[in-house]
């Protein structure tokens, strides 16, 4: 009966992972045209709408439903292994699968028909096909089913075993889900009250700047959600398969807490530059996104301390010494080395878009395409990858096949993605507008940025190459001989915890103190639009071109 | 809890290898750094916006995008260049699928240049490149920036949004002289 709870357990996952995973590889297909398609080579199908529809694939499939069904799936994994027993709730828990998938579909066979080329940020008074909008809800609101069974089963665990820490990975995994919660809050609420009524002609004229700051609730702390799995494999599975020792257990605790806190009430900095958000908001907002860089710098610390325990450990000797001697042929440890690469050069971009001044120079510029591709498409997804690589052979019984594949794909992504990431970054401080489908180069301002956009669209196809590679490695360890295999095993810290704070061991705290945070940086931006009158005409999309009610 | 990792050399790795005051310790120096980091930044962010007047548009000033052609400041008679009485120049336009209107507007160097933007439609993107002008556009709202051009030349400014391609051709210019 056991047996059976944690086949269930482990298949749950897999399905998740396999949707995932499955959704990943035609999305990275789009981006990879969408390159070409803007340079000043010939691309296949050159049609700029075409474009916009498939920017709008690209981008939902990518930030909603690759992130969501990777983070339902690992956390399904995480609770089953790291408390030693199957996922309770199992049968609301396939439920949310099913939910999130019609969502998914919806959604994009509406982008598809072209009846809601709106871009996954949905840039209202832009008007979608209300299916489009009840996709994304279903897509959304059936994670959130995922939300609660991960509290519930930390919570009979912590009922089951009192006193008892709780596995840092299930603390983890519990804290993205709060989080997710939080900040689909946003995201949610703009659907229901702006988007839906307007889009069922219930409400004649829309609040853009109501909907835009709702959005942004959603916006940066979106990116932690996706980020957070990355920072569990970080801390939990990276020392493991080094061979060593977390550093600090206590580390990650505050890490994920942090990241809980801190990034929610910072959204405003991703419109710094709309007029509808008055000054003294848009620098708290800037001033609490610094705060936000605590828990990463903490993370490449510790990481780096537990990897050089191992590195020692193995032999290593002198400053650096230990650096060589890990044990670089597992995929788990080049692709933290790989990833912690991309999050640095990323997270100092980030440092600029989120300055209160300096964001003026490179707002809406390639710089930011560039930047949220190296965090996201970069650091994230690469762990995402090693995360699969640790996760399939436990799930299937199947042995990875094979390492030596799996670590050309690793460096293919990393090669491609920054490729296609520095020409950006350079394009954009040259003045580069993202969002654009096709550019004059013959034009004496725009040609010189020709080259630069050559080199990334190459980098595009290295990453669909490596994609692909992605792909075939799952399938031939999917259906390999089986073996057995060792069960999945987490990094045990260097001191375990044994009696820790009810604060470092729950969240009820972190919550209140994010809701006083949340009335304090959001109350008024949002309120405000409770006596402006700021609302206007919507604009439907259609196949063709957009029109409506204006002028 | 004690058991021991056993790593493939075959050294094990046992608890409490680096004793606890030595964690301690070196987190709190690396408390250090970050918070001293992010210190450097924020006064680097806060210098810098004072003194090279970097002001995001924030002025929250609402107006009916379908009452504009019918009158007030930006009627069509009033886009464009406007001279001021302190010697200023307030430049009016409105951004529309798939242009700005006017096309092409004149303002002298070295003077205070404020920009009026509203829209008529959807969301634009304004940018002018190599300079502090940049703002989002936002139906409902005019979007308030100022700046001052200090080398004579054509500036090009970019439409950005979905379709905006189609502005093709329609690409405003700048010319400050």
């Amino acid at each position: 009966m056991k047996e059976r709870a944690v086949q269930n357990s482990s298949r749950l996952a897999l399905y998740h992972l396999w949707i995932a995973f499955g959704v990943f590889l035609p999305a990275v297909a789009l981006g990879a045209w969408q390159m070409p398609m803007r340079s000043p080579l010939p691309a296949p199908l050159d049609d700029t709408n075409a474009y916009y529809t498939s920017v709008t694939l690209h981008g939902t499939a990518m930030a909603y439903a690759v992130t969501t069904f990777f983070a339902m799936g690992f956390g399904y994994a995480v609770t089953a292994t790291s408390l030693g027993r199957p996922v309770r709730g199992i049968i609301a828990a396939w439920i949310g699968f099913v939910i999130c998938l019609i969502g998914t579909v919806m959604a994009v066979v509406i982008v598809l028909i072209g009846r809601a080329t709106v871009l996954y940020t949905f840039y209202p008074p832009l008007l979608a096909s209300p299916w489009y909008y009840f996709g994304a809800l279903l897509l959304i609101g059936g994670s959130m089913i995922w939300v609660v069974l991960m509290i519930y089963n930390m919570l009979i665990w912590k009922r089951d075993n009192p006193g008892q820490p709780v596995p840092l990975a299930m603390f983890a995994i519990t804290a993205t889900a709060i989080l997710w919660a939080w900040a689909a809050s946003g995201v949610i609420i703009e659907l229901l009250f702006v988007l839906i009524p307007q889009a069922l002609g219930i409400t004649t004229r829309i609040d853009v700047g109501l909907g835009r700051t709702l959005f942004t609730v959603t916006l940066h702390a979106v990116v932690y959600f996706w980020l957070m799995p990355a920072y569990i494999a970080y801390y939990t599975l990276a020392p493991e398969a080094a061979g060593g020792r977390l550093y600090s257990d206590t580390a990650g605790r505050l890490t994920f807490i942090m990241l809980l806190v801190f990034s929610v009430p910072v959204g405003l900095h991703h419109v710094f530059q709309d007029p509808d958000i008055g000054a003294g908001f848009k620098f708290l907002q800037s001033f609490l996104t610094f705060f936000v860089a605590l828990p990463t710098l903490l993370t490449v610390f510790s990481i780096c301390a537990s990897l050089e325990i191992a590195g020692r450990a193995r032999g290593g000797r002198g400053l650096l010494g230990w650096l060589w001697a890990l044990p670089w042929q597992e995929p788990m440890v080049l692709a933290v080395a790989l990833s912690l690469v991309m999050l640095g050069l990323g997270g100092f971009g980030g440092f600029i878009n989120m300055s209160y001044a300096m964001n003026q120079m490179v707002h809406n510029t390639t710089w930011v395409t560039a930047h949220f591709h190296l965090i996201w498409g970069g650091a994230v997804v690469t762990m995402y990858f090693a995360i699969a690589y640790e996760i399939w052979p436990r799930i299937t019984g199947r042995p990875l096949r094979s390492k030596e594949l799996a670590r050309w794909q690793l460096w293919l992504w990393f090669a491609g993605m920054l490729i296609v990431t520095i020409p950006w970054h350079i394009t954009g401080l040259m003045g580069m507008p993202r969002r654009v489908a096709a550019f004059d180069y013959s034009d004496p301002f725009v040609a010189p940025m020709g080259p630069l956009v050559i080199i990334s669209a190459i980098g595009g196809l290295i990453l669909l190459v490596s994609a692909i590679l992605l792909i075939a490695i799952l399938v031939r360890s999917h259906f390999g001989e089986g073996q057995l295999q060792a069960p999945l095993r987490y990094a045990i810290a260097v001191n375990p915890p044994r009696a820790i704070p009810a604060s470092l061991n729950g969240f009820a705290l972190w919550n209140a103190i994010l809701l006083v945070l949340m009335v304090f940086a959001y109350g008024y931006p949002i309120g405000q639009f409770l006596f402006l009158k700021s609302s206007v005409p919507a604009y439907e999309v259609t196949h063709t071109a957009t029109s409506g009610a204006g002028p | 809890m004690a058991d021991s990792i056993t790593n493939p050399l075959g050294r094990p790795v046992s608890d409490g290898i680096i004793p606890e005051e030595e964690i301690s310790r070196t987190e709190n120096q690396w408390l250090t750094v970050m918070l001293s980091m992010l210190g450097v930044m924020m006064a680097i962010i806060v210098v810098t916006g004072a003194t090279q007047a970097l002001h995001p548009p924030s002025n929250v000033e609402t107006i009916d995008p379908t009452t504009l052609h019918l009158g007030g400041e930006f009627a069509e008679s009033n886009l464009g260049t406007a001279a001021e009485p302190d010697g200023s120049v307030t430049v009016r336009m409105i951004g529309e699928q798939y242009s700005f209107v006017p096309q092409c507007v004149q303002v002298p160097v070295d003077t205070p240049v404020k920009f009026r933007i509203t829209s008529t439609d959807v969301i634009h993107g304004f940018l002018l490149p190599a300079t502090n002008v940049n703002t989002m556009v936002v139906p409902g709202f005019v979007a308030e920036v100022r700046t001052a051009f200090s080398r004579p030349g054509i500036y090009e400014s970019w439409h950005v949004g979905p379709g905006q391609s189609r502005a093709e051709g329609a690409i405003p210019q700048l010319e400050s002289s």
